[in-house]
């Protein structure tokens, strides 16, 4: 009743080449930004937008990253983390070592930096598939483990191997409250998921989308699986690279290369698993799963009143956490943006079903 | 059963919005909040447990035995971290707030933590005690004007066990030419010793190796077929948690002589010689300054709280060396409130009142009996200058059963450390355009 595209007709081209071609769709997007925007920062806590809505902000946009790579090019990749490290310790040498660099121009670099990475990582996916990229891409996480740990130049020379981040500074705020923390990663998870979401709708996203379902016929009708193959690394590691950045200066502010370790590499792999492959607001959906759903867990006895102690909370979230994404992919294996796209397929015909 | 769904589902949703939403405001109460960061599980748990019991069960006996500090009652809430940087800081942020006044100290037990935490704590104004671990330079207070590194940090623990060596090796002269292996952590608390190592290798002409191990340091083979090849004349093991188990099973199968083997303050209680007992005989491992064992303030946690059934852990884990170190960091943290009432009156106190306590604190022979830890903590003094506020530090040897302490106290060479720590500092200073305060000056100012 609601949601449907009944009467909006579309009599140019431009209409129907639109991100969101249902009014409704707009409506709903615009009301989401202006909450994001206005509404949050106003009404939130300090703790809601510095501790929670900051790494989910980053960690999502990584996990977008990743679904160019992933869901989008079908090139299963295990070296998120190291494509993160790569594009936050790129940075910080940036700002380091050369003074007065801007803070965006150095997340923007990195990122240039990451994508250049990605590709190298990437030349072996030019040979193999599947699983066996997975390994070798693997390599890439433990290289760069290793490189930061014991190359001392690239964390300037620090006795611990822990670098801090610099003062940051856009045309001329501070980013140290938690507002200004949550709005600059905001604008930049909006503006790169525009990107993304312009990019896969474009040439280059249905050339990955063709390779990912079958690279020998993608070949066949001339697109080059070299230049889509390389070009979603670099794409991916792009951004995950400025994620990886944004992890560092903003939600760390200081940080040693296990910040980066295998372990997000996962972590980031299941958000867009659970959230939905080849959909960008999937790697939204995902991000909230793995990053919120932990820490809701952990204070739900707390919440109800409940006394427990420590340890036995933590095991019960990590157990409770662990059948939840068990049950989560067994009722919908596409994962959440599955569901939301039901949902709205339901809403289309609601209340009158068929 | 469509709208049974979207019920639960909006049911869910407000639960996790109002659940997220953060600390409601508190009335004022005559409280003072201890937020208590832990771990109580993951690889690292067995090394969290004993030292979150020391430091829950020591506030608890204050608020048994004395009613609070000056008749304000302490509160606290524990937060896992699972050692985890991000963890520890989502910790972090969820309980600075809390409590009247906010919280009064944090203590993450993580030098990972701590090095994220440094950033924040000053803009929040929360002190930061690191007992024998944390940022090495932050013993500096001119800098570092909300961290305290007290009782001892990886500098002054390094220091020290190249003093014992030398000892051991009858002068510093006769070093020159050994080779002495560490086998750490390879993270930032691994990595912190190796700067004053380095100084010291110069200094007195031995061999220097570094063999680290991955986290969480499950698998130690490579390291020590290294060790097995270099054969080194002493390891220094600077393990955590599981780690410092295996090392100690791998030290056995490499038949490295075990009396050779000298590990760090952390590497050297209960949990970590338990599983290899008898085995793991004539290991040595630095105490801080005092290791297991029950003196008068253990009594009292046992009277006070344990006999009232109100104890954090087992009864007979009372004493350990790790809960006495967790008794300690809690000690020091209403110390330093009990010093910040002296100046600023006998209410609940804001966590820079609580700093300025931590700076002005004298452990004197008076304090130290009344505290009930004569015996085992010497003098202890804060200043402006110095965060640290004492460096002692002793041997104990595992003959198979228990820790038996050395009798011969070590005190860092200051000689050494302090120029280290200065010039650390002072580049700490220029990366974060900090200003360093006039120590001086504000000594004499008296606030």
């Amino acid at each position: 009743m609601l949601y449907r595209e009944n009467g909006q007709f579309k009599t140019r081209y431009v209409d129907d080449a639109q991100i969101f071609p249902i009014r409704q769709d707009r409506l709903f997007i615009g009301a989401v930004l202006l909450i994001a925007f206005v509404a949050v920062p106003l009404l939130g806590s300090d703790y809601l937008l510095r501790a929670l809505l900051v790494p989910f902000l980053i960690l999502a946009l990584a996990a977008i990253g990743l679904n160019v790579l992933v869901g989008y090019c079908g090139q299963i990749s295990l070296g998120t983390g190291a494509f993160m490290a790569v594009g936050a310790y790129a940075a910080f040498n940036l700002m380091v070592r050369l003074p007065g660099m801007p803070l965006l121009i150095a997340l923007v670099l990195g990122g240039l930096i990451a994508a250049l990475a990605g590709m190298v990582f990437g030349l072996p996916s030019l040979r193999i598939r599947g699983l066996y990229l997975a390994v070798a891409t693997l390599a890439a996480q433990f290289f760069s483990d290793w490189v930061f740990a014991h190359v001392p130049w690239l964390t300037n020379g620090s006795s611990s191997g822990s670098v801090t981040a610099p003062q940051l500074q856009v045309f001329g705020f501070v980013i140290d409250s938690p507002i200004r923390k949550y709005l600059f990663c905001l604008a930049i998870l909006s503006v790169l998921a525009l990107l993304v979401k312009n990019l896969v709708r474009g040439r280059k996203g249905r050339e990955w989308m063709a390779t990912r379902d079958m690279d020998v016929a993608a070949s066949v009708i001339g697109i080059s699986p070299v230049r889509a193959k390389l070009s979603a690394f670099a794409v991916s590691s792009f951004i995950v690279g400025i994620a990886g950045a944004l992890w560092a200066f903003v939600h760390l502010g200081s940080w040693e290369p296990a910040a980066f370790n295998i372990d997000l590499s996962l972590k980031l792999l299941f958000m867009i698993i659970i959230g939905g492959l080849g959909s960008v607001m999937g790697s939204l959906f995902g991000a909230a799963f793995i990053v919120l759903l932990p820490i809701f867990l952990n204070r739900l006895l707390s919440f109800l009143g409940l006394q427990a102690s420590t340890s036995f909370i933590s095991h019960l979230e990590l157990m409770t956490f662990g059948v939840l994404i068990v049950l989560f992919l067994i009722a919908e294996p596409h994962g959440m943006a599955k569901l939301w796209s039901t949902a709205k397929n339901k809403l289309r015909l609601w209340p009158f079903p068929h | 059963m469509n709208m049974r769904k979207t019920l639960l589902g909006a049911t869910a949703m407000v639960a996790l919005a109002a659940s997220l939403a953060g600390p409601l405001a508190q009335a004022a109460a005559n409280e003072q909040f201890f937020p208590v960061l832990v771990y109580r599980t993951g690889p690292y748990g067995p090394n969290g447990v004993p030292w979150a019991n020391g430091y829950v069960d020591y506030l608890k006996m204050i608020n048994a035995r004395d009613g609070g500090v000056n008749g304000v009652k302490l509160t606290w809430e524990e937060c896992e971290t699972a050692y985890a940087t991000d963890r520890g800081v989502e910790c972090y942020e969820r309980l600075k707030g809390k409590g009247p006044t906010g919280a009064t100290v944090v203590q993450p037990l993580s030098t990972g933590v701590t090095f994220a935490l440094t950033e924040k704590a000053p803009k929040d104004k929360i002190p930061l005690i690191t007992a024998g671990y944390g940022r090495s330079e932050s013993a500096d207070g001119a800098v570092f004007k909300w961290n305290f590194p007290m009782l001892g940090t990886y500098w002054t623990a390094a220091d020290i066990i190249v003093q014992a060596l030398s000892k051991r090796e009858g002068g510093a002269g006769k070093l020159k030419g050994k080779t002495i292996a560490l086998v750490y952590h390879d993270s930032p608390y691994g990595k912190e010793p190796i700067a004053m190592l380095e100084a010291r290798s110069k200094m007195h002409g031995f061999k220097f190796i570094k063999l680290p191990v991955t986290h969480p340091g499950v698998e130690q083979k490579a390291t020590w077929l290294q060790v097995r090849r270099e054969r080194p004349d002493y390891v220094l093991l600077w393990g955590w948690g599981v780690m410092n188990a295996t090392a100690l099973k791998e030290a056995v199968a490499t038949a490295y002589p075990l009396d050779r083997m000298y590990g760090v303050w952390w590497s050297g209680a209960e949990p970590d010689v338990k599983d290899v007992g008898e085995s793991a005989k004539g290991y040595n491992a630095l105490a801080m300054q005092y290791g297991a064992g029950v003196g008068k303030v253990q009594q009292d946690i046992l009277k006070y709280v344990y006999d009232k059934n109100n104890g954090t852990g087992a009864r007979d884990l009372v004493g350990q060396v790790l809960y006495n170190r967790g008794l300690y960091s809690a000690m020091l943290a209403v110390e330093g409130v009990r010093r910040s009432q002296e100046q600023y009156g006998k209410k609940p106190m804001t966590g820079e009142q609580v700093r300025w306590g931590l700076e002005n604190l004298n452990f004197n022979d008076a304090a130290l009996k009344r505290l009930g830890i004569e015996g085992q903590l010497r003098p202890l003094r804060t200043t402006c200058d110095d965060h640290m506020g004492s460096s002692w530090a002793r041997m104990q040897t595992w003959d198979g059963k228990k820790w038996v302490m050395h009798d011969a106290w070590y005190e860092a060479d200051m000689q050494i450390i302090k120029p280290m720590v200065r010039e650390a500092a002072a580049k700490y200073a220029k990366e974060h355009n900090i200003t360093p305060r006039d120590c001086a000056k504000e000594m004499t100012s008296g606030s």
